[in-house]
């Protein structure tokens, strides 16, 4: 199991009636960011609570960084960074005196608790923040002030809870550089997130949990494979026109195309992207079929979820953004 | 860019870290009130404000258990209102808890190789600490105002001891509270409970003034005893009364806070641990 940064197997976790993790395997592969998809309420922020110590577990067997977690959770402490949903730093205190606050009782003394939060501060891109109050900062730089703050140790794995939740656009692009980086630096990621964009871009291979179990675990691109490959999509200029491009597109695609008649669109799979596309386009020309839109569409992790989960990532996206 | 070493130092045992630690989570507190002066004023202003609104709005109308005019209730007053500072302590304790705990310092804190224990200690150590602070402007407030101790060193030190252990038994009550309640906004919601808590009590006047109910129940509140064992030692103006426990306060100043202590620390710890669960 030494091959693994984090190896989960078969992890329990009950509250009450309630079965939070209900037999969870995961493996996570070093100097990689593995994401952890899943609906709210599927058990992706147990599953690293329990990795990162805070949660005692039920049944099954969890190692993070070749410790056992049950057993010797105090080493596992020393080898972990942990960022959650929330900026988990001080507000009245500096960037600066944040860091070596808690770079003291990440036990570095007074003197290396100061010179690695000047080099924190540095890497991070906060260096001219460094001795303002946390207060004023934009929610892009305190998520970064709180990755630097579980970077202190440069720990062999980061937990990253939904670490964009509620950020701008470009707070969420500087945290992706950030976690980009980091990895770079040989640092093993654990990145749960409800914005599957986010998963894409950043992780190399992605779990789907839903009720507390795994139901997939691949690369992000063998998981859109499974839900199907590319799909041509044309959207119709008037709603009579829909039967003539279902059939145009029929024979193009050797299929029978999914028709959505309220959105006036029709699509199916091809084989051949670009032969596909001409063909219909050529076709529907030919026959003076007015067409609003056409295209190739890649099937997106949000495809990958709904089939997988039942849910629309949507519906969690919008209690995500709600909270 | 220079590199840190970042192994970690050898050879010191758990109980080391237990009190590093601990010191570490007290200084993040003192840093605040250095970094925020206002801080300070706010939370210090408070009793200054409460000694002189009461001191000298209520003064006059009030009748000095012993006799005589406004000032000799100022008189009377002065150990009730150190009391009173000491008894609403329990809800800065518990806001700054579940400030920590909604913002997740404490899920970091926890998540560190850091002795678990400080988390709880730090805040104890910190609340006394800010406790002697408060109670140092609260005394130079009464001495400008004309009160005086007439305990002697010896008498003077104790009453101020038995403060501050009131103060640092309802620590553990904020602690045990700060975790339980669900915001910053819930906490600040328990003045609604320590205001009653502190008027039934010998802070503000006689318990022997109120309905004999009331005057019992305002007998038997742990901090009327605070307040009649350091008026005894201060050798100010006593609230009198005949019953046992009003006899015994300097026995039961010091039995009360053992037994709240013996009571919300396990509870505190508890629940503390049941973060875990």
């Amino acid at each position: 199991m030494d091959d693994w940064a984090v190896r989960a197997e078969g992890l329990e976790k009950r509250y009450g009636e309630k079965r939070a993790l209900d037999g969870f395997d995961l493996a996570v592969r070093p100097g990689t960011v593995h994401g952890l998809l899943g609906p709210n309420g599927a058990g992706k922020t147990t599953a690293v609570r329990v990795l990162a110590t805070l949660r005692r577990f039920d049944g099954g067997r969890a190692e993070v960084a070749g410790v056992d977690v049950a057993r010797d959770p105090r080493r596992v402490r020393a080898l972990i960074g942990l960022t959650g949903q929330y900026a988990a730093v001080d507000e009245i205190l500096t960037g600066r005196q944040n860091l070596e606050m808690f770079g003291r009782l990440f036990h570095l003394g007074g003197r290396r608790a100061r010179s690695r939060a000047a080099e924190l501060l540095e890497r991070f891109g906060l260096t001219e923040a460094a001795d303002k109050g946390v207060e004023g900062y934009s929610g892009g730089m305190r998520r970064r002030l709180d990755l630097a703050a579980s970077m202190i140790l440069a720990p062999r794995v980061l937990f990253l809870d939904e670490p964009t939740t509620g950020l701008d656009p470009r707070g969420r692009g500087e945290v992706w550089d950030a976690v980009r980086d980091l990895v770079a630096g040989g640092t093993t990621v654990l990145l749960t997130t409800q914005y599957l964009e986010e998963a894409d871009k950043l992780a190399s291979r992605v779990t789907v949990i839903d009720r507390g179990r795994a139901i997939a675990d691949d690369t992000p691109e063998a998981l859109k494979d499974r839900v199907g490959g590319d799909r041509i999509e044309v959207v119709a200029a008037a709603p009579a026109d829909l039967p003539r491009v279902a059939k145009t597109v029929a024979r193009v695609c050797h299929g029978e195309p999914h028709v959505d008649e309220q959105e006036r669109r029709v699509h199916a799979p091809v084989a051949d992207r670009v032969v596909a596309l001409t063909e219909v386009a050529r076709t529907l020309q030919d026959e003076g079929v007015q067409v609003e839109d056409i295209g190739l569409r890649r099937p997106s992790l949000d495809d990958v979820f709904l089939r997988l989960t039942g849910h629309a990532a949507d519906e969690a996206n919008k209690e995500g953004a709600a909270a | 860019m220079t590199t840190t070493s970042l192994e970690p130092p050898a050879g010191r045992g758990r109980a080391y870290w237990a009190l590093a630690d601990c010191w570490n989570v007290v200084r993040r507190t003192l840093t605040h009130y250095r970094g925020k002066p206002v801080y300070i004023a706010w939370q210090l202003g408070f009793p200054i404000l409460s000694v002189l609104l009461y001191g000298y709005v209520f003064g006059g109308a009030m009748k000095p258990p012993g006799g005589g005019g406004a000032d000799a209730y100022r008189d009377f007053l002065m150990p009730g209102m150190f009391v009173m500072t000491m008894a609403f302590g329990f809800i800065n304790t518990a806001t700054a808890v579940v400030t920590d705990a909604n913002k997740g310092v404490i899920d970091r804190f926890r998540s560190m190789p850091m002795a678990p224990s400080a988390v709880v200690t730090g805040r104890g150590v910190t609340d006394v600490i800010i406790a002697c602070a408060e109670l140092a402007i609260l005394a130079g407030t009464a001495f400008v105002m004309g009160w005086r101790s007439d305990g002697g060193f010896l008498g003077t030190v104790a009453a101020f001891g038995l403060l501050l252990l009131l103060r640092y038994c309802l620590t553990w009550v904020g602690i045990w509270l700060g975790l339980l309640v669900p915001d910053p906004e819930a906490a600040g919601g328990l003045f609604a409970v320590a205001f009653p808590l502190t008027m039934i009590s010998s802070v503000f006047v006689q318990p022997g003034t109120m309905p004999d109910w009331l005057g019992t129940v305002a007998a038997w509140n742990p901090i009327s005893s605070t307040a009649a064992a350091t008026r005894e030692l201060f050798g100010n103006p006593g609230a009198g009364g005949g019953s046992w426990v009003e006899q015994h306060a300097l026995l039961m100043a010091v039995v009360w806070p053992v037994v709240i202590t013996a009571v919300f620390l396990p509870l505190a710890v508890r629940r503390f641990q049941r973060l875990s669960r």
